[in-house]
């Protein structure tokens, strides 16, 4: 029988962008379905009535929600073909245990820095760049996080690439001055396509960070 | 090469705790680090220096952090007694109602704990919205692994005896009102289990600290 594989996603959103890498990297065909957020469809409520978000990714009919239980659940169903996840289970504890770290951290640190003015936000661009220097150090002089190879952690952070145009332009600084090699490492994984293809453009990005901070009041 | 196995941990922390079920159930031995948080030893730090905290798993002096994520890896490496199912989508199932049980559910009843007034009462609204999601989620099963305890019965473990502590600190009814059966029932079988029972704080020394803690919590929120 052939697969079903559903996405339900919302463009902008990293944490769909971790399951189309994961997708991508495995070669696996799916339908992309583009949710609208004010408006989200009952198959979203459906198939993920606790949380009612992105990304959903529907396999078969049956869903897995949140992304990085997804990117395991495809490492595991799909496993003949780039592995995501190491075999030694001291090097899958490494690289869950920073994904964690970058779904624990980034995200809230990420938003301070452009849903925020003045002093509250230099505070927030101040705790967003400690959090990327954690990771560049662990990162250190390697290809990827988990070493030669492009896995888990890489996918759970990369998403937040195309965000950076957004962060700096509305924070008012340049990371790559500070992480010189998380950028590094970032352009390294663009020159994948299963990277390439699954990131935002970074202007639709700051398009509709723009359009939240109008909605909520924010500039 | 014998296996050395270290536990940081702190009496009381129920995140070590399921580190320590996991550990007992597949038979591993292992020595006990207790650690006082208030101050913390040069080697935890030196072990965990990212977020500073317990549970740390020491294996073979190779620390593994975050107490799921440690789960798996004993999963991996110690194969009797599975903990987890093998179908992906079950797997994936158990890991989403874990990381529920410590992002939603446990932050709720932490609310529902140390918050007053309007606030205390959207909190325990929120408990009993996610407390059906755990009770449905059991399905009808003895345990949530099944019949015999897995993973997702370690993860939500914590509230087979914290929840009736913080009940009786705060005067709280959250399962004690009778309105999942099906919950209660587990936490009861849990409880009873040797592996689990033998494991448990004492009562009175968690009721002294977590009315201490609630206080603390409490007088700071508290409008002066």
């Amino acid at each position: 029988m052939a697969d079903e594989v559903i996405l339900l996603n919302f463009c902008p959103s990293v944490f769909g962008m971790r399951i189309r890498i994961a997708l991508a990297e495995k070669g696996i065909e799916y339908e992309y379905r583009e949710e609208d957020l004010k408006n989200k469809s009952p198959l979203l409520l459906k198939m993920n009535p606790v949380h009612k978000k992105i990304p959903v990714l529907i396999h078969n009919g049956k869903p897995v929600c949140e992304s990085l239980i997804a990117v395991e659940y495809i490492d595991e169903v799909w496993k003949e073909k780039a592995p995501i996840l190491p075999s030694d289970p001291y090097q899958r504890a490494q690289a869950r245990f920073w994904a964690d770290y970058v779904d624990k951290k980034v995200y809230a640190a990420a938003r301070n820095v452009w849903a925020t003015k003045g002093e509250e936000q230099e505070a927030a661009k101040k705790e967003f760049i400690e959090i990327l220097k954690v990771l560049e150090g662990e990162l250190g002089d390697k290809p990827y996080f988990g070493g030669e190879t492009f896995g888990l952690t890489d996918i759970s952070l990369i998403g937040y690439y195309c965000w950076f145009y957004a962060y700096e332009t509305f924070g008012n600084f340049s990371i790559e001055s500070e992480c010189p090699k998380l950028i590094a490492w970032a352009k390294r994984c663009m020159e994948k396509e299963s990277v390439s293809k699954s990131l935002a453009d970074p202007h639709t990005v700051y398009d509709f960070v723009l359009g939240v901070k109008k909605r909520l009041g924010l500039e | 090469m014998a296996e050395e196995v270290k536990l940081f941990r702190t009496w009381s922390s129920p995140f070590p705790l399921r580190i320590v079920w996991a550990l007992k159930l597949k038979g591993i031995e292992y020595e006990t680090i207790l650690e006082d948080l208030q101050n913390k030893s040069s080697l935890l730090l030196q072990y965990n220096p990212v977020h500073k905290k317990v549970p740390v798993l020491l294996h073979n002096g190779k620390p593994i952090l975050e107490s799921l994520v440690i789960l798996e890896y004993i999963e991996e490496t110690w194969k009797q007694h599975p903990l987890l199912p093998e179908d992906p989508f079950e797997k994936a199932t158990a890991r989403f109602w874990a990381r529920f049980n410590d992002e939603e559910l446990l932050p709720s009843i932490w609310n529902a704990s140390t918050k007053q007034g309007k606030e205390q009462e959207e909190a325990i609204v929120q408990v009993e919205e996610n407390l059906k999601y755990v009770e449905e989620e059991l399905k009808g099963n003895v345990f949530f692994g099944g019949e015999t305890i897995g993973y997702l019965d370690l993860a939500f473990g914590w509230l087979a005896n914290l929840v009736s502590v913080l009940e009786e600190v705060t005067g709280l009814s959250l399962t004690a009102s009778g309105k999942f059966p099906l919950l209660s029932a587990w936490m009861q079988n849990f409880s009873d289990a040797p592996v689990i029972k033998e494991c448990w704080p004492p009562r009175d020394k968690l009721i002294i600290r977590y009315q201490a803690m609630i206080e603390k919590y409490t007088a700071v929120a508290a409008p002066k």
